[in-house]
């Protein structure tokens, strides 16, 4: 078990430097998915002392939500906005790579180093969590494109639900299912603040979205 | 009885969005204010008729102080919504600063909007699992998005995509801090996540994960508060929404951020951390101040300047936090002013947008002469959020002042003071042009239904300026104790 355990969560970091590197938005939408396909199945393979009916509606929703649908709503906006892909991002590919490779080390010199919030969790995943939330964070601030901001959030968001897994303590399950729908609402959300976005300026690009700041009278 | 006061809106909202008939839509949301504030006035006056239902969701003197406030405002801000409907419904309307046009959002999804608004705030003020509260505080952030995206053009768009991503980055950190707040628990501890299991065990939890989930939770929940630096969201907000709107985000949503921080670090000061958490808060408190000050002086936009006066009296919240002692109390009466001052101040704003059709300072001349009841509101609502007396918010600031002064910290009292009278000295070279100054006199008919919600909060903040009353600090000091040493 713990082979594929660690398996997993390599592919997980790999996830995050596909999603660091990749210009096309379709690509980066591919990078998110397979992101959430991966936590749908990862509390299977962790958690072995829960009841069984409650792993696998856990698992159900969670990839059903975040490895098929928010993809595809944001396949829907992309095509609605006819762009492929991001132009003049903030930092440039090559450099976010260089800057992923950073925060690796940094999320596994923390995650190694922090007291392990429970022993049966792997100890692969808290570095991986960590890493896949700070990817995220990251590339919020280093795009400009409305719907590529909107993945690394939902990025941000895998990789703190990969941090709850490694607790022993299991949420409640409503709160889990809280935790989902506030981030389905949230992708809506965004899903249709971008089509508004690109029917009035015709763009996604958020950085013109800076008419509104403080000017000496 | 809680699950009424939190199901009743939402199933409104539901309502609300169905109905087609605006006169029945619109005494749909009259008539849910108005059942929720007559249930939250029972609450008040006789608890016991509220039980826990379960750890989860219950009634504390913490939560009852600020579903009070929330309720009051939201019945104020109701009345105001009718009147801003009537005016504002219809098709295509032209924007008065860049003259383009736009539509507004169906009053049908506004409304319901509204309504669900009311209701996650209500969960956040009855929610006593850090689960459920996380839940609960990022439900308003999305369901207050389309409010601030009500008149649908370029700049309102701008200030929701910010709104949006900026308070759901803030909201994530303060999920890892609520997971980090989780693996303090001892293994085979607590078997919940609970505030009343978590302070009861508090000492049994490890400090470490405690300390960096507490500051995580205090960024993250700081975002929603408007505490700088995380504040940047909040002006843009507040100056694009309509005005209602915008008195329900900082009268009643900061509040909701400022709980939910309040629980935390109950939790924080149970387990003996609350000298750390104090100063923490207090730096951000001061940074907030400061950064509010700074920018409030030379504001050209009335209602930027109003949004960057939540940020500082966010900052003399957490300034009142972090002394301790008085402080605590005088931190939560000066929430209570605070919020019905600004309340009414953000509605007076949207009468005086309405009639001058600009948010710029130097537009608006001569008030007194053109919109009388309301420019004298105006007058006295700016007098009141300075900390002027006799208005509530003098007697809380001044108690914030006399903590600083019991804390033996003369640095603490000169910098609190010098940053109030910078914000006062830069709001009342506005107020002046505004209200006096010589201009074209736009005489205008002030519809009653827009004066009665500021008037009213207006005149409860005098009230309580001058006394308060003995049910009102009894829940006070009754939730002073909850927050803890």
């Amino acid at each position: 078990m713990t082979m594929w355990v660690e398996g997993f969560l390599v592919i997980l970091i790999l996830t995050n430097l596909w999603l660091l590197g990749s210009s096309r938005l379709l690509s980066c939408i591919a990078a998110v998915s397979v992101q959430g396909v991966l936590l749908g199945i990862l509390p299977l393979v962790i958690r072995i002392d829960a009841p069984l009916g409650r792993l696998l509606l856990q698992a159900g929703v969670s990839l059903a939500l975040k490895g098929i649908i928010f993809p595809l709503l944001m396949l829907r906006a992309v095509r609605s906005v006819d762009a492929r892909r991001e132009m003049e991002p903030l930092v440039g590919y090559s450099t976010s790579l260089l800057i992923g490779v950073l925060l690796l080390a940094v999320s596994l010199y923390t995650g190694l180093r922090l007291p392990a919030p429970a022993e049966a969790a792997p100890r692969l995943l808290v570095p991986a969590a960590l890493f896949t939330a700070l990817t995220g964070l990251f590339v919020i601030v280093g795009r400009r494109s409305a719907i590529v901001q909107a993945m690394a959030y939902l990025a941000m968001e895998n990789g703190i639900a990969a941090f709850g897994m490694a607790l022993a303590e299991q949420e409640p399950l409503l709160v889990e299912m809280g935790t989902l729908l506030d981030a389905f609402v949230a992708v809506f959300v965004m899903g249709i603040t971008i089509f508004h976005i690109n029917r009035e300026f015709d763009h996604i690009d958020s950085r013109k979205l800076s008419s509104l700041k403080d000017t000496p009278q | 009885m809680i699950l009424t006061l939190i199901l009743l809106p939402a199933c409104a909202a539901f309502a609300a969005w169905l109905i087609r008939s605006n006169t029945i839509r619109r005494g749909l949301l009259l008539s849910v204010s108005v059942i929720h504030a007559a249930l939250v006035t029972w609450l008040w006056v006789d608890p016991s008729r509220f039980p826990p239902i379960s750890a989860w969701l219950a009634v504390d003197a913490l939560g009852q102080v600020f579903l009070g406030i929330t309720s009051l405002l939201f019945l104020a801000v109701s009345f105001s919504a009718v009147s801003f409907l009537r005016r504002e419904s219809g098709t295509t309307r032209s924007d008065p600063e860049e003259g383009f046009l736009f539509d507004n959002t169906p009053e049908a999804l506004f409304s319901a909007c509204l309504l669900g608004f009311l209701s996650t705030m209500t969960l956040v003020t009855t929610s006593q699992h850090f689960g459920l509260l996380w839940v609960a505080i990022e439900g308003t952030t999305l369901v207050s998005a389309p409010l601030i995206h009500y008149h649908r053009h370029h700049r309102s768009l701008e200030a929701t995509w910010k709104y949006l991503l900026v308070c759901s980055v803030g909201i994530a950190f303060a999920l890892l801090g609520t997971y980090f707040l989780a693996a303090a628990v001892p293994a085979g501890g607590i078997n919940s996540m609970t505030l009343r299991g978590l302070v009861e065990n508090a000492s049994r939890l490890d400090t470490r994960w405690l300390k960096a989930g507490f500051l995580l939770l205090l960024v993250g929940y700081g975002t929603k508060m408007g505490l700088a630096p995380m504040h940047t969201w909040l002006p843009d907000a507040h100056s694009e929404a309509p005005s209602v709107v915008s008195a329900l985000l900082s009268g009643a949503l900061l509040n909701c951020a400022f709980l939910a921080i309040l629980r935390i670090f109950s939790v924080a000061s149970a387990a003996g951390l609350a000298h750390f958490g104090r100063e923490t808060i207090l730096v951000f408190g001061l940074v907030s101040m400061g950064v509010a000050a700074g920018l409030i002086i030379g504001q050209p936009d009335y209602k930027r300047m109003l949004a960057y006066s939540s940020v500082e009296h966010m900052g003399i919240l957490a300034v009142g936090i972090g002394l301790g002692g008085l402080g605590d109390w005088a931190a939560l009466f000066h929430a209570v002013n605070h919020s019905l001052i600004k309340a009414s101040l953000f509605l007076l704003a949207g009468n005086i947008l309405s009639v001058y059709g600009s948010k710029k300072i130097s537009d608006v001349r001569g008030a007194l002469r053109s919109v009388p009841v309301t420019a004298v509101l105006w007058v006295a609502g700016f007098f009141a959020i300075m900390g002027a007396p006799p208005f509530g918010a003098f007697s809380s600031e001044l108690s914030i002042l006399r903590a600083a002064v019991e804390s033996g910290s003369w640095i603490m009292v000169v910098v609190f003071s010098l940053l109030l009278a910078a914000v006062f000295a830069g709001m009342v070279s506005v107020l002046v042009r505004t209200a006096q100054g010589a201009g074209e006199v736009r005489k205008t008919k002030e519809p009653t239904l827009s004066l009665v919600a500021p008037l009213s909060l207006l005149a409860l903040s005098l009230i309580l300026g001058i006394f308060i009353p003995g049910f009102l600090d009894r829940a006070l000091w009754r939730a002073v104790m909850l927050i803890g040493a």
